[in-house]
């Protein structure tokens, strides 16, 4: 019998190092990946043992960590959770960390490599390590403004501050309490997580940054600012048919519930732009050329990937355009073109400041514990894709959208708004999507917004221009 | 074994017992848990619990007994066997140890685990003694082969014909929970099944051996000799059908085939066990849920994340946080792996002692397999042989399963670690199944009739040994 027995004792000997060779596997080769799952709590929970920063809001905390008696010392929490959920995301022992939670780790956490230091003193003087504040650029009445109207819909709202660039609001719904998977109990955490998961859409995403749309008609904004640059005015006289024949094809263009434009089928750019007309702007972009339109679309900023405000933000694009009908759809904001509303929002503050893109920022300082500043953000200009001319060409324009066409449910007592409807087809069957991007005051602009309704079914004039309106009103009443 | 001086079974020197070197590996064995347990407080609690004292002295106190026992009535045992185990069971305290201070940490009022293993500990010492002083001569056993083998059917199908209210826990039927102890019949029935077979299969070997046809070079036994394998097959099917244990059923199926194998000297056994199995498994697939459950979850674990995958994907946390190193005793997370104490205790071994510290486990139980096996190729008698071959095997097999469960190389089958793992019955049982080898490899040292002369007065270069 001692044949077989070797044979057994090898084999045994061949399991086993099976067995080793599997755990050198995952401790040595996947250790890395394993450890970094955002699933893995561990290294979280590490963390749980120190006070992690705080996010700030115009002084008051919206992320924070409070001492408990339990296991883990420090709770987080999040005084008004669904109002900055969108941007600050969770900090959770079972899921990680998404948004700022997450972009901002090092920070937070304490971990960040200008913290160092600190980090070693703390060692010998037995002070407890702690994380550092990260300071917001948001307005609170704008954000409370920006969610109180989307309330019930799904959507999302950016207000910027057009000649800095800071982000004033930025709100996205449906929203979450993200005290909900912050605490303690995994079993409840878990659980809050199914409830907060279950609802569809998804609360967890940030409409604002996360996913792009099709802009519909805000996108004959870029449209005009083409022709502008190409030498037309806003008196320019351009043709607005009826129903337009795409070039090339029986297929045919009408305008928003097919209207006529002009009874002589033809009208003044300005007009076009105040009413919206879809075959005056599908013409122009056609008798335009992809080139400029692609390359206006591209100086604001459609197309440019890796945007991080810090959060990341989806690129926003005008899509593939292969033919002379595509382009009379792209020029109207339909076929490929999809935007995110940051975007769209950056578009209406480049046109307020005079042609000059500035960086869109989230964050106005990072902190160290001890209050000392480790970074503040300066302003930047981030492009400057039309004159000042045409930015007031423009802005006049925009002022007519708001104060006789389209938009004339944002109109504010007391000041000229400028601004731009927009009402996207998604496809057959499924509600529009409204939007709609301004500024004001249109002589001085101190705000620009821009509001997005997914499949609100109505208008951008009907549905998302009064939400701009409240938000800006906000904002001024909250200038005093 | 090198030269004829040192060799322990070399004419004219006396064979020397190692009752020394077991004593002194058994001192090392047990510094290492107190020292554990120790490092475990202060990293936790920060300082040395007061029952530290009782339990250094309870720890030693077992083994030194153990060991007084086994120079008293085996003293020509193999020196590791024992150490070995010393050294899994105190790792196995330290570590629900650890465990312990992490649920109350948490403030679970948790009944505490540690001292209630160490006390099934002692009971498995106690009955590791009375194995070896009541069988003074393993070949005994075979006498009592068929009343065993009764015993083992009586004790796996117990759980499956009480209510499940006493015999189910976490859709196992493998269970008696009778006045706060749970017990699992299944870990007793192994041992009494393996003594079976070995006197079975040294009874019937002959025949078993017989080939009728070759093959493609393997020589097949008559169809009416499948009838034993046959059975070993249905009654493994039986446990996974009534008691949903996919990992007795392996167990047993696989002890068995290979004791087979081993008792015949024919590789067709093997064959033909492991068509059985791939049959067998195939079947289960199909009809069982929960095989099938664990299948996929052993597949794509990170995809059942929210619900089966959980722990698996704990326990692969846990090791690949723990990296090369570990995290240090009480310096990770292993509670956060569900039932870190018994089926996943690996995984808090892997996260806190590194690879090193999992790789230094796996490899003392290698040892003492090979340890076992060696005796199996020592002792001169075939039931020993057989005997010896089967449990020794018996541990590989589990080992090689469950931590192959805890680590993603198989699915999980809900074994437990051997003394390393919580659990009264597995603990107390794998003390008999080492009781019985310590016994064996005595039989296998002991020169073979000390003090008859003629093996003096030979002088013979060689010895002559009937297998």
């Amino acid at each position: 019998m001692n044949a077989p027995l070797r044979r057994v004792a090898i084999s045994v000997l061949v399991l086993f190092t099976l067995l080793i060779v599997n755990v050198n596997i995952i401790q040595v080769v996947r250790s890395e990946s394993l450890r970094g799952d955002n699933r893995n709590t561990r290294v979280l929970a590490e963390t749980y043992d120190r006070e992690r920063g705080s996010i700030i809001v115009d002084g008051n905390e919206v992320a924070m960590s409070v001492p408990t008696d339990g296991r883990l010392t420090y709770l987080r929490t999040y005084p008004q959770g669904p109002l900055y959920a969108p941007i600050t995301g969770y900090h959770s022992l079972v899921y990680g960390n998404t948004y700022l939670e997450d972009v901002m780790d090092d920070v937070l956490s304490g971990e960040d490599d200008r913290l160092f230091v600190r980090r070693i003193a703390d060692l010998f003087t037995g002070r407890d390590p702690a994380g550092g504040d990260v300071v917001l650029t948001l307005d609170p009445d704008v954000q409370a403004a920006a969610m109180a109207g989307l309330d019930g819909l799904t959507g999302a709202v950016v207000a910027l501050d057009p000649a800095t660039g800071a982000i004033l609001g930025m709100a996205s719904t449906p929203t979450y309490d993200p005290g909900l998977v912050a605490g303690h109990d995994p079993e409840a955490i878990r659980q809050n997580m199914e409830q907060i998961t279950g609802s569809d859409p998804d609360p967890r995403v940030n409409r604002a940054i996360a996913d792009n749309y099709p802009p519909g008609s805000l996108f004959k904004v870029i449209t005009a600012a083409a022709a502008l640059q190409e030498g037309y005015t806003p008196e320019t006289v351009v043709p607005a048919v009826d129903l337009l024949t795409l070039p090339q094809t029986t297929q045919t263009l009408s305008n928003f519930n097919g209207s006529s434009c002009s009874s002589s089928q033809e009208q003044r750019l300005i007009d076009s732009l105040t009413i919206s007309c879809n075959t005056a702007f599908a013409q122009l972009g056609i008798d335009l050329g992809e080139e400029s339109i692609r390359e206006m679309a591209e100086a604001f900023g459609l197309d440019d990937e890796g945007q991080e405000i810090p959060l990341d933000v989806a690129p926003s694009t005008i899509g593939e355009i292969e033919s002379a009908a595509a382009l009379g759809q792209t020029s109207i904001g339909q076929r490929d073109v999809r935007m995110t509303v940051l975007q769209a929002a950056l578009v209406a503050a480049t046109v307020a400041n005079d042609g000059r893109q500035m960086r869109p920022y989230l964050i106005d300082e990072q902190r160290a514990p001890d209050l000392s500043v480790l970074e503040s953000t300066d302003p930047e200009v981030l492009r400057e894709p039309i004159s000042a001319e045409i930015a007031d060409q423009l802005t006049e324009m925009m002022v007519s959208v708001v104060a006789r066409g389209s938009g004339r449910a944002a109109r504010l007592p007391g000041m000229e708004v400028a601004g731009k409807t927009g009402t996207a087809q998604v496809r057959e069957g499924v509600p529009d999507h409204n939007w709609f991007m301004g500024f004001a005051p249109a002589d001085d602009p101190e705000i620009a917004v821009a509001v997005f309704v997914a499949n609100g079914g109505s208008t951008g004039g009907d549905l998302s221009a009064p939400i701009a309106r409240d938000v800006m009103a906000a904002y001024f009443e909250g200038q005093g | 074994m090198a030269g004829p001086v040192t060799d322990p079974r070399g004419p004219g020197a006396t064979t020397p017992t190692r009752r020394g070197t077991e004593a002194a590996l058994l001192a090392f064995a047990v510094l290492i848990t107190v020292v554990a347990q120790a490092i475990v407080d202060l990293t936790v609690t920060g300082s040395l619990r007061p029952e530290m004292a009782t339990f250094s002295a309870w720890i030693t106190v077992l083994w030194v007994v153990a060991h007084l026992v086994v120079r008293r009535w085996a003293s020509y045992a193999d020196p590791l066997l024992l150490p070995a185990v010393a050294l899994l069971v105190g790792l196995g305290l330290t570590v629900i140890h650890r465990l312990d201070l992490a649920s109350e940490r948490a403030g679970e009022v948790a009944r505490e685990d540690a001292p209630v293993q160490l006390v099934w500990a002692t009971l498995g010492v106690t009955l590791f003694v009375a194995v070896l002083v009541v069988v003074r001569d393993h070949r005994t056993l075979s006498r009592f082969a068929y009343t065993l083998a009764l015993l083992g059917i009586a004790l796996l199908a117990l759980p499956a014909v009480l209510p499940a209210s006493i015999s189910e826990v976490n859709g196992a039927k493998i269970w008696i929970r009778v006045a706060g102890f749970s017990i699992q019949p299944g870990e007793f029935a192994k041992i009494c099944l393996v003594v079976f077979f070995a006197a079975y299969l040294v009874d019937k070997r002959d025949v078993l051996a017989l080939a009728s046809k070759k093959v493609a070079g393997l020589e097949l036994p008559r169809g009416r000799d499948l009838g034993p394998v046959l059975l070993a097959w249905i009654l493994s099917i039986l446990v996974l059908v009534f008691e949903r244990d996919l990992g007795s059923s392996l167990l047993l199926f696989g002890i068995f085939v290979v004791m087979l194998y081993v008792a015949t000297e024919r590789a067709s056994w093997l064959f033909i066990g492991l068509a059985l199995f791939a049959g067998g498994a195939m079947i289960a697939y199909q009809i069982f849920a929960h095989v099938q459950a664990r299948v996929d979850t052993w597949l794509d674990p990170s995809a059942y994340y929210d619900g089966a995958g959980y722990q698996l994907m704990q326990s692969l946390f846990g090791l690949g946080t723990g990296g090369l190193f570990g995290a240090g005793l009480g310096g990770g997370r292993p509670d956060q792996v569900p039932v870190a104490k018994s089926d996943f205790i690996a995984a808090a071994v892997g996260e806190e002692l590194g690879l090193f510290g999992l790789v230094a486990v796996i490899v003392v139980y290698l040892i003492l397999v090979e340890r076992g096996l060696r005796t199996s190729l020592v002792v001169r008698d075939a039931f020993g042989k057989l005997l010896a071959a089967g449990l020794a095997f018996a541990i590989a097999w589990q080992v090689f399963v469950v931590l192959g469960g805890v680590t993603g190389l198989l699915p999980l089958t809900g074994l437990t670690t051997p003394f390393l793992a919580y659990g009264g019955s597995s603990l107390v049982a794998n003390f008999v199944l080492v009781a019985l080898l310590v016994r064996i490899s005595d039989a296998a040292r002991r020169p073979a009739t000390p003090h008859a002369p003629s093996m003096r007065l030979g002088d013979a270069p060689t010895e002559v040994v009937t297998p």
